[in-house]
């Protein structure tokens, strides 16, 4: 997509499509809008508005799929504060995703650094450095994961080796969160390939200057480089934030529908999962589903106030 | 010329790192030539004792189905997602990037505002509508939003790329007499091939690795793709047969991997440029 890049890029987010304006009046125009966008507007209604209506109300019921829907009106809402699992499920989600979100944005914004220079070879470092993320959130390699962190098992023995002990990983209740933590950040290829995007268009001159003026390595990274590619960084933590919420092939395979060991992995879409498919509370599976959207779409609130103060766009001071 | 000295510390650096990096691959690929007993417990990378025993197995596949059922079914369900998002994203992209008519802007901010949706309120009542009408247990509620153009995210990466072609193009085309459709045909869509090439591979893998929507709505073994057919060998065979089960898992990793050494150019780009999630 090499012509997509710079003059496009400002559009990014508008929702102002743009587009032809002299031919506005030209007859034809309407019929063949809504003709070609015919798929999309039937799935849209069917599968997406349609939907989001009948999972509200169902919310608001008591529905096992077989029987008509009883209306509870706040019920399942209520009932979820007292459920020992969901509570649990909260919990094992906060906290993989404070966890999983800054150490893959970190470990992907240092290897982009790593990668951002003119050295031959660098196009096949990215790509080599990408390629997990392709394959990371598949059940094939949730399976090799869990091998390579069970008991006696690889990583076991290598941390050993060095005098680490952690008394085992995917069957630890203490570790087996941070095993999924540590397989977010084995797919940084993303987050890293967005990053170096950002990291080339900070001007070099700045650099330079900088150095002129004496400032050493970490400070031309904390006062240029961060405020440079915070944009980028914002871009990122929202979409891996979003992203995170929702993990659930890897945990599924290496906790199964249960979170084992000891509930660690219960995230919040197994639980969902479980109580919808599981035990057909479909009322209530709904409920947590829009409970999540809540709480997703106020984290997504929260990044974006906190943004005002620490991201900067050049267009902002000139 | 010597290299620099910081060269060479810099490709030691990155080499060590991509070491660890595809080290679980380089794992997992040595690891389906050992026996089972040597894969856990041994801090030996390479085989000692190489045997193709654990492929032999997994090609056996499970529940009497062969893993080349499972291959099958996983190639036609991604063939078909593949012809169904490119045919449907590029259409709706071409009406956004075009097209004026009425409520296209709130139709836009709409498809936008789809991009963050957690997908799980929509799911239930999804799946309830599918039940009812029977199509459970079938490919349809797997295939059917693919035709819908229902991943706002590729039909964002064309309207974007579109928006790119020059539209003098389309002028011309229109004043020798061409409609919509062969503007869209003989224009717009060959002009777009790099944004349909990425967004039949992200789609081919997506649907490839899917396991959540084939976990809710397959029930007959004979009809799961490979990473549905990997969750019921683990629940078969308890894991005891870890030699096969790593060997299943490679074997439905070979396309995906195959993919990516041939299009990774389009695959980093489709990325840097539009921030697709990998």
């Amino acid at each position: 997509m090499t012509t997509t890049t710079s003059t496009q890029r400002r559009e990014v987010g508008s929702t102002e499509p743009a587009g032809p304006r002299k031919r506005a009046r030209r007859s034809g125009d309407g019929v063949a809008g809504y003709l070609f966008l015919s798929p999309w507007i039937i799935g849209i209604l069917l599968l997406t508005l349609g939907p989001m209506v009948t999972s509200l109300y169902l919310s608001f019921t008591d529905y096992d799929l077989f029987n008509p829907p009883q209306w509870i009106g706040l019920d399942n809402y209520q009932r979820m504060f007292d459920d020992a699992r969901w509570l649990k499920s909260v919990r094992v989600t906060a906290l993989y995703v404070a966890l999983a979100v800054p150490i893959k944005l970190a470990c992907a914004l240092a290897v982009a650094m790593l990668l951002n220079n003119e050295r031959r070879g660098r196009a096949f470092y990215r790509a080599a450095f990408y390629g997990p993320s392709l394959i990371g959130a598949s059940v094939s390699l949730a399976i090799v994961w869990k091998a390579m962190f069970s008991d006696d098992a690889v990583v076991d023995q290598l941390l050993r080796a060095v005098g680490v002990n952690t008394g085992g990983w995917a069957g630890n209740p203490d570790f087996s969160l941070l095993m999924l933590v540590l397989l977010a950040a084995w797919q940084l290829g993303a987050p890293m390939v967005i990053f170096l995007a950002g990291l080339k268009q900070v001007p070099r001159e700045l650099y330079e200057a900088a150095e002129v003026d004496g400032a050493g390595a970490w400070r031309r990274f904390r006062n240029i480089t961060l405020p440079m590619i915070s944009p980028v960084i914002f871009f990122n933590l929202l979409l891996e934030t979003i992203n995170a919420f929702q993990v659930f092939t890897s945990a599924y395979i290496v906790g199964g529908p249960n979170g084992q060991p000891a509930g660690t992995t219960l995230f919040y879409t197994i639980y969902l999962f479980d109580r919808g498919f599981g035990d057909y509370r479909m009322g209530y599976a709904s409920a947590m589903a829009w409970m999540l959207l809540a709480g997703v779409g106020l984290v997504t609130l929260f990044l974006f106030r906190t943004a005002r103060g620490w991201v900067y766009y050049s267009g902002d001071k000139r | 010329m010597r290299p620099k000295l910081s060269t060479v510390a810099w490709h030691v650096g990155a080499i060590a790192l991509l070491a660890v990096v595809l080290y679980p691959i380089v794992w997992v690929t040595a690891a389906t030539f050992k026996p089972t007993e040597d894969i856990i417990g041994s801090l030996q990378l390479l085989p000692t004792r190489i045997t193709t025993i654990n492929y032999e197995r997994a090609v056996e596949g499970i529940a009497g189905i062969s893993v080349v059922r499972f291959f099958w079914n996983s190639t036609v369900l991604a063939v078909l997602s593949v012809v169904g998002t490119v045919a449907s994203s590029a259409m709706a992209a071409y009406a956004f990037a075009r097209l004026r008519f009425r409520g296209r802007t709130l139709m836009f901010g709409l498809m936008i505002a789809t991009l963050l949706l957690p997908f799980h309120v929509l799911i239930i009542p999804q799946y309830v509508v599918f039940q009812k009408l029977g199509l459970v247990d079938t490919y349809a509620p797997l295939l059917l939003g693919k035709f819908l153009a229902t991943e706002a995210f590729f039909v964002f990466l064309m309207v974007q790329f579109m928006r790119g072609i020059p539209y003098e193009l389309d002028e011309s085309a229109k004043i020798d007499g061409a409609g919509h459709w062969a503007v869209f045909w003989n224009i717009l869509l060959p002009l777009s091939r790099p944004a349909i090439i990425t967004t039949a591979i992200f789609t081919f893998i997506w649907t490839w690795n899917d396991f959540f929507g084939p976990l809710i709505y397959l029930s007959t073994p004979e009809k799961y793709p490979l990473p549905l057919a990997l969750q019921l060998f683990i629940d078969e065979t308890a894991g005891s047969d870890f030699g096969a089960l790593m060997a299943m898992s490679m074997l439905a990793l070979v396309p995906v991997i195959l993919f990516f050494l041939f299009f990774q150019r389009f695959l980093v780009e489709g990325v840097s440029t539009s921030g697709l999630k990998g």
